[in-house]
């Protein structure tokens, strides 16, 4: 009896160990050959699932549609035949939720030190969160910096995926994946755009 | 009444040329719409799937600032590696698909779509390129970052949509 109890308390003890050691490897940052892959998984799950092309810019659209079509031609049209999309950001949102509480690694992102330095010329010290917290917070919202950062980045972000028709989702992984010649095209311009910003654009305004 | 019907040949027009590479049920024949209808709670498929994606977003820090600009400055294999090994993924899956005609759960033949390359494509990169820079999101990690509980990417998250909205606003005015 003694035996069959101290038994039982042993194996809740293994499992215990068990499950707080893959709570604690899952708490580190992935490495790419992981992650990678199972970003990749994305474009099977969803053709499978349910005939989806993966892409997430186009939610931004669908809510337009929904919420404010203003009688544009390009939001008319039965936005609730895409509805599947918006509830994957939502899902997207709630991932967020749940890593932020359960799984977020309490140890800083580890970067480059070359970029730690040129980061530190303009006060950029702070590497716990996904963002810098120096950068994308309320008060700095009401300066240049912040208004550039946050309103003007945000703003190319909507306008330019759209205008391209897809994002990094949408192109770069099922354009790709389906070998879309126009999606490299889009995918040779993210890259063009974004080497010229933060090299030679995001040093003024960090500045700022 | 000879303008409405001006109009709606021009929202015809605008539906067959349907650039948006993310948005099928546009197409304007319709080869490609499901004959399934299921009750809205189906799409909870969809949530779970984008749960799944939030959290490797997170985990593989493809949408920390920091990598992205690391990645920009060429500092870092880490992105590459995420988005290469993301693609050949991809890539192996559909030819896969197509290599045996692999159906969805419900039995339906699965749809490609395929289209034309425009202006867009180039400009509209472009300037995402820029603002994925500066914010260090594109739009499925907007959403994340924003559960991650950085409130203030809220404002990011807004921008990127009046942005679509204001791109939606000046659509026939811009190069294609």
């Amino acid at each position: 009896m003694v035996d069959c109890f101290n038994f039982a308390q042993e194996t809740k003890t293994v499992i215990h160990l068990q499950l707080s050691l893959m709570l604690e490897w899952l708490r580190q940052p992935w490495p790419w050959y992981v992650a990678g892959p199972l970003i990749g998984l994305m474009v099977p799950a969803l053709l499978l699932i349910g005939n989806k092309s993966f892409g997430i810019s186009s939610s931004l659209r669908h809510l337009c549609a929904a919420c404010i079509p203003s009688g544009i031609s390009f939001f008319q049209y039965d936005w609730k035949k895409e509805s599947w999309n918006l509830f994957l950001v939502a899902g997207i949102l709630l991932g967020g939720i749940i890593t932020g509480i359960w799984l977020l690694s309490p140890a800083p992102v580890q970067v480059n030190p070359a970029l730690a330095k040129e980061l530190a010329a303009y006060g950029i010290q702070d590497y716990r969160s996904l963002v810098p917290a120096e950068l994308f917070n309320w008060e700095t919202l009401f300066t240049a910096k912040g208004l550039l950062l946050m309103l003007g980045g945000g703003f190319l972000v909507g306008f330019g995926t759209r205008y391209a028709g897809g994002c990094t989702s949408g192109h770069s992984i099922m354009g790709l994946s389906t070998l879309q010649w126009p999606s490299l095209v889009a995918t040779i311009c993210f890259m063009a755009g974004g080497f010229l910003v933060a090299n030679w654009v995001l040093p003024f305004i960090l500045k700022l | 009444m000879k303008e409405q019907s001006i109009k709606d040949k021009a929202h015809q027009d605008f539906l067959a040329s349907n650039a948006d590479f993310e948005v099928r049920s546009l197409d304007a024949v319709c080869f490609n719409e499901s004959e399934l209808r299921h009750p809205w709670w189906y799409n909870f498929k969809y949530l779970l799937t984008g749960i799944l994606f939030g959290i490797l977003l997170i985990k593989a820090e493809v949408i920390s600032w920091f990598r992205i600009q690391e990645m920009f400055r060429l500092q870092s294999f880490h992105m590459y590696g995420v988005i290469g090994s993301a693609v050949v993924t991809g890539v192996i899956s559909v030819w896969l698909i197509r290599r045996f005609n692999i159906r969805t759960i419900y039995g339906e033949p699965i749809v490609f779509v395929t289209r034309k390359l425009n202006k867009g494509n180039i400009i509209g990169g472009l300037l995402f390129g820029a603002g994925w820079a500066l914010t260090g999101a594109c739009p499925g990690p907007l959403f994340a970052q924003l559960g991650t509980g950085a409130t203030a990417t809220i404002i990011t998250l807004l921008a990127a949509f009046a942005g679509t909205w204001c791109y939606g606003w000046q659509r026939e005015k811009l190069p294609h």
